[in-house]
């Protein structure tokens, strides 16, 4: 019959008290758990999906949104920029890796992102079957598109206008799935690649429908003029030629050709920028915002600033957690303490069969420590538990898969701090029972 | 295992003075030998409470010995005290106090675990079939009667084999008929187990029962 044995038993015989203090220990611990998992899997996807990033240039307007729209593929983008912007900065020499990226559109919600297949090298992501596009419209799918969409390779589907399921649908145009990426936990999962020049041709296809039109009004004003100058055939071969044009030509070949007439005016959304250099943080940002009508985003520094504002919120968060703690915590020395009051005939009993004063405080600090360790574990167990339920009901949302098989840094520091806290709440009753006086005690009785 | 020596002192007191402000026990000399039994008698406030705390190392005495099995422990550490207390002497208290979280057969073995001796539990079994209370040895204490209690209590305070049984008012809250069961039980035990006994009481009808008595009051 050991003092640990004893002291459970103690504790078994109020098992009440104990389960209560237990129970709102763990409540405290599973709140300050749960902040630290989410900010640690919180933090680690946003560091996971920024990989390899160092900048981002686009359009001007809100840092935070290029960020937002380009990295992590959670906000619109604030506007277009030319691709001959692509010509100057990726010659930079402060740049290694310049890669455009053209949005617009989306199918099931899942963007459409026009790039070239550095893209996916940017997350050390490989194909998982299938291969990269070699012409316009063949498109790579996210492991999360593929999961949730039933599209695989050789599949095809219509891209919708817009970054939100609802939009008009590109039915003249379908793409079709030619390779599937391995699954990454990163933003990749729930993209849908294809090359730049599908999305310029998806909506060069609107603008050679205009142009196609405008050539139209011109041909019609032309037949009137003709029709004015009846007998007049001045420039028959081009008429013809126009006529015959119009009839041939397919729907997806005059917007290639309305895009070649184009070419100049090709724009993509964003350039995603790795430096060649760690120089290039102080150089490059500065440069682009100062000599150009575009605007340089750092992810690293909009992030930081990002999760600043929320960190507040955190703080707030951690702070009703460590009082709900601080509160389990005199509720312990409470319950043990009062329970010294009836037990101290039981102590004083337990000295006159042998025990040492340090026997009686040994007993005391492990009633102690035993509700601390147990509400710190089923503390830990309820937030993991709670995390990993929250990761299957939310799924991998923006990229961030929630799951509670991890153990975040700050988690360590916690239980370190939850054992002192049990060190000190087990401190206070413990003492006592060393300082119970026997004689007077069981001449009170 | 050698027989102890019959005429060994067990407790010997020799000119003890206990008081705060003005003496409140002085014994000039006290001596109990193996298997012998001796009645404290005397009335409320003579004593007879701290003479057993003295006996028992819980008070310190401010002159004179008190020897346990030859050991003066009024010269010892209070952890060495307790050490001594723990395995030369049983102590069955007026109100019981068996640890009400644990079992009967384990109440016994957590006096043996407390006194440093080898945990024997069949030692202890066999003490609790002796007061016939081998059936209960699984039950909790809140689950026994006052006279089982009053039993385990008494095999608890020998399931260690101490060389001193001291019971402090054993009699007090029990009839006739269990008064005399619990005397005999208490004396047939320190035969057994070749310990001595001394019986803190002010029940005139422990008197007939016993080797001798030791009467404070009278010396008061």
């Amino acid at each position: 019959m050991s003092l640990f044995r004893l002291a459970l038993a103690n504790l078994n015989l109020s098992r009440l008290s104990s389960a209560m203090n237990v129970i709102l220990l763990a409540l405290g611990t599973a709140s300050i758990a749960t902040l630290l998992l989410a900010s640690a899997q919180l933090s680690s996807a946003l560091t996971r999906n920024a990989a390899g990033i160092d900048l981002v240039i686009g359009a001007k307007g809100s840092p935070l949104q290029l960020v937002l729209a380009g990295v992590y593929h959670a906000d619109v983008p604030p506007g277009n920029i030319p691709l001959a912007a692509m010509d100057r900065w990726q010659h930079h020499p402060m740049v290694k890796r310049a890669i455009p990226i053209s949005i617009g559109d989306s199918f099931n919600g899942y963007r459409i992102v026009g790039t070239t297949t550095d893209f996916a090298a940017l997350y050390d992501a490989e194909l998982l079957a299938g291969e990269y596009w070699h012409e316009p419209f063949q498109a790579v799918i996210g492991s999360q598109v593929a999961a949730t969409t039933n599209l695989s390779i050789g599949s095809q589907f219509d891209g919708v206008h817009g970054l939100t399921d609802g939009g008009d649908r590109h039915e003249q145009s379908s793409y079709q799935v030619v390779g599937q990426l391995v699954k990454t936990d990163s933003v990749l999962d729930r993209l849908i690649f294809t090359s730049l020049e599908s999305v310029w041709q998806m909506h060069g296809d609107h603008r050679a429908s205009e142009h196609e039109n405008a050539h139209e009004h011109e041909d019609k004003r032309q037949d009137e003029h003709e029709e004015a100058h009846e007998h007049e055939n001045e420039r028959p071969q081009e008429h013809a030629s126009n006529t015959v044009q119009r009839a041939t030509v397919e729907h997806r070949r005059n917007a290639s050709a309305a895009f070649s007439n184009h070419e100049t005016h090709r724009e993509i959304t964003m350039i995603l920028i790795k430096f060649s250099s760690p120089l290039g943080m102080l150089t490059l940002p500065r440069e682009v915002n100062e000599t150009s009508s575009l605007q340089a985003a750092a992810p690293a520094l909009e992030i930081a600033r990002l999760v600043q504002v929320v960190g507040v919120g955190l703080n707030w968060l951690n702070a009703f957690a460590a009082i709900l703690v601080l509160s389990a915590a005199l509720s312990i020395v409470a319950a043990l303490y009062a329970s010294l009051r009836a037990r101290r005939q039981g102590l004083a009993l337990l000295r006159c069969l042998g025990a040492t004063r340090w026997e009686l405080f040994y007993l005391l600090y492990i009633e102690g420590m035993v509700l601390t360790v147990a509400g710190t574990f089923f503390g830990l167990l309820l937030a993991h538990a709670g995390m990993t339920l929250l990761g299957i009901v939310l799924g991998a949302g923006q990229g961030l898969a929630f799951s509670g098989w991890m153990w975040a840094s700050g988690e360590s520091v916690l239980v370190v701090g939850m054992l002192l806290v049990g060190v000190f709440t087990a401190l206070l009753p413990a003492v006592q029972a060393y300082r119970t006086n026997v004689p007077a005690t069981l001449s009170s009785g | 295992m050698a027989m102890p020596d019959k005429n060994a002192l067990v407790v010997e007191l020799n000119n003890l003075e206990f008081g705060y402000e003005k003496p409140i026990l002085r014994i000039d000399h006290f001596a109990l030998k193996i298997r012998e039994s001796v009645a404290v008698l005397g009335p409320s406030g003579c004593g007879k409470t701290t003479f057993m705390h003295l006996i028992a190392g819980l008070l310190r005495p401010q002159n004179g010995s008190v020897k346990i099995n030859g050991t003066d422990i009024t010269a010892l550490s209070e952890a060495s005290v307790d050490r001594v207390r723990g395995q030369n002497i049983g102590i069955v208290f007026q109100q019981l106090h068996l640890v009400p979280s644990i079992s009967v057969i384990d109440n016994l073995l957590l006096g043996q675990r407390l006194a440093r001796v080898p945990t024997d539990r069949s030692f202890a079994m066999e003490l609790l079939a002796q007061l016939g209370l081998a059936h209960l040895i699984d039950q909790m204490p809140a689950n026994l009667s006052q006279g089982e209690s009053q039993r385990v209590a008494i095999a608890r305070s020998i399931a260690h084999r101490p060389s001193l049984l001291i019971a402090d008012e054993p009699t007090s809250a029990l009839d006739r008929a269990n008064t005399e069961d619990a005397l005999g039980v208490l004396q047939e035990m320190t035969y057994t187990n070749a310990a001595a006994l001394i019986i803190v009481t002010h029940d005139e009808r422990v008197r007939g029962s016993i080797d001798r008595v030791f009467d404070l009051g009278a010396k008061a």
